[in-house]
């Protein structure tokens, strides 16, 4: 970042234009964007010795699904590098303002810094134009900034995120895809990206119907995260043990809000006594005993 | 070709800095008051868009007064260093003090180098974790900077409304009494004072109020709309704003934004 040796503030800053944040450091100090790094070439080194060497950690499996009150995003907490577990409380669901989230997958160094940049664009905007940003032009900014990494991409370090928020003009939830070029498409009900995805989407297919509550979305989310890990070796299922959950997003008309460790702890529990002697979680196994379910899952909060 | 006349160096700084005071004064005044809740910001200004106070970063805000459009400008270039500060550094390194130093070499540049100074007056605060550790920076139209503490007031009648400030300003009020005396004191202005009845009476929609609440986390600036200010004032009527203890707490009105996420 380019200081004026004086102190005073660099002409540029002075320069009526642009509300954009990115396009403002592209000009003025193209160094701190992502998209700015050359790649060294191929075989140079940099990233050998040891066990998932040569390879960055990898993000994986985020769901979303819409709900009666606006959009539920879950994401597991595993990071891989080849065959390596790189990271297993990683967070991969960031709110982007107050009315939107972002998960990733991909590369999860790059897709981490890509979500910074994002929230100070959605910031810088807000802030400069007293108004909050359209949600499509949300999911636009993001579409510019994932076609900003289509280099890195096309040498196998892609960024894949999934945007999604509640859209205050037409007061629903919205979710909207990617792809590495930067295409943009907007997803009903649910959706899923990353490794374990394949898998979560059956679920989701299964599991979604319209008009759920946030609490049933909430379930909904960590079944089909489950579900993901139980079939894809990069997707991390709820980890008991040492007590690490999904992070989960639940954005409404009142704003983000992640959902607490208590609160997300019994939703888990009641997903492993669900699956405990029913691994597939095969609705039709006992029907009645998925209903007493469901009321345990009603009183989590208070019981937390 | 005539010669252009000698004009003596101190003849051009006075003549600039009474054009540029002139400028200030002719506008409506902002006025920063401290509380134990935070730091209040208040303007008469009836424009919903023309905002006379902004928010900077997590914990900054600017309030200025003078010509908008030089104003505006400031504004601007502020946000851009806090987000770029914020971006390449950390949120935490973004400070009330660097950003003045910013402002100040560029206010003072612009005084000297510039055939017309910037007619502005500024303030940038940053609200602490205590009120001990607030931070007010008034920045003049030459580029000096003074640090504040409890209350300041800019623009047309500044002297009447900082009397009136100095008067009745005390250290641990809380958030609605500080903006009941904010808003008494951008009454208290030379009109009232020639008519001698008194502070006059601004509504709720003819003011321009925000606050950098000290209790939230991460975004701390909050702009307070009309309905809110009338709970806040208690438009009902309970009591003055010497009184000291108001409602308590302050009730987040209708146009509260969301708590944002640690």
């Amino acid at each position: 970042m380019s200081q004026d040796p004086s102190g005073r503030l660099p002409a540029a800053f002075l320069v009526p234009g642009s509300s954009s944040f990115t396009d403002f450091v592209r000009d003025h100090a193209p160094e701190v964007l992502p998209g700015a790094r050359r790649l060294p070439a191929a075989g140079t080194g940099a990233l050998t010795g040891g066990p998932g060497a040569g390879q960055p950690p990898h993000a994986t499996t985020i769901v979303a699904i819409v709900c009666a009150d606006g959009v539920v995003m879950a994401g597991d907490r595993r990071a891989t590098a080849g065959n390596v577990i790189a990271q297993r409380d990683i967070e991969k669901v960031f709110p982007a303002d107050d009315h939107s989230c972002v998960g990733i997958a991909g590369t999860a160094g790059l897709a981490i810094e890509m979500v910074r940049l994002f929230q100070v664009e959605l910031e810088h905007f807000e802030k400069l134009e007293g108004a909050l940003m359209s949600f499509e032009g949300k999911a636009n900014r993001l579409s510019a900034m994932i076609r900003g990494n289509l280099g890195l991409a096309m040498q196998g370090l892609a960024v894949v995120p999934v945007f999604a928020g509640y859209d205050l003009a037409e007061g629903r939830g919205r979710i909207v895809s990617y792809d590495v070029t930067g295409g943009r498409y907007e997803e009903v009900d649910h959706h899923a990206v990353g490794s374990g995805s394949v898998f979560a989407r059956g679920a989701l297919k299964k599991l979604f119907r319209p008009g759920l509550s946030g609490q049933e979305a909430v379930r909904v989310a960590v079944e089909a995260l489950w579900d993901a890990a139980d079939d894809d070796s990069a997707t991390g299922g709820p980890d008991l043990l040492r007590r690490i959950w999904p992070v989960v997003a639940h954005v409404t008309a009142d704003g983000f809000r992640r959902l607490g460790e208590d609160e997300l702890a019994s939703v888990v529990q009641d997903v492993v006594a669900g699956r405990t002697g029913n691994p597939g979680g095969n609705p039709l196994a006992g029907t009645q005993q998925s209903t007493a379910q469901q009321s345990t899952t009603q009183q989590g909060g208070a019981r937390a | 070709m005539s010669v252009p006349f000698y004009v003596s160096p101190e003849q051009v700084m006075k003549d600039k800095a009474d054009f540029a005071r002139k400028g200030i004064a002719r506008g409506r005044a902002v006025v920063v008051v401290a509380c134990t809740d935070g730091i209040v910001f208040a303007s008469e200004n009836a424009s919903r868009a023309l905002h006379k106070i902004s928010e900077i970063y997590d914990r900054v805000a600017f309030a200025a007064v003078g010509k908008y459009n030089e104003f505006e400008n400031l504004r601007v270039a502020g946000v851009r260093y806090a987000d770029l500060r914020g971006y390449s550094y950390d949120r935490d390194d973004v400070t009330a003090r660097g950003l003045a130093n910013a402002y100040a070499q560029t206010l003072g540049t612009i005084f000297t180098t510039e055939s017309k100074p910037y007619e502005v007056e500024l303030v940038v605060a940053e609200v602490g974790a205590t009120p001990e550790q607030d931070q007010v920076y008034r920045l003049t139209y030459d580029g000096s900077v003074a640090d504040e503490h409890g209350y300041v007031a800019m623009g047309g009648s500044a002297e009447q409304i900082t009397a009136h400030l100095a008067e009745h300003w005390q250290p641990g009020m809380d958030l609605p009494a500080a903006l009941r005396l904010a808003v008494q004191a951008l009454g208290s202005d030379a009109a009232a004072a020639a008519a001698g009845s008194g502070p006059r009476a601004i509504s709720a929609d003819q003011l321009e109020v925000a606050v950098l609440e000290r209790a939230r986390t991460r975004r701390t600036f909050r702009r307070l709309g009309a309905p809110a200010l009338a709970d806040l004032l208690g438009t009902g009527g309970d009591g003055d704003a010497d009184g000291g203890a108001g409602e308590g707490a302050a009730a987040p009105g209708p146009d509260t934004p969301p708590e944002p996420p640690a």
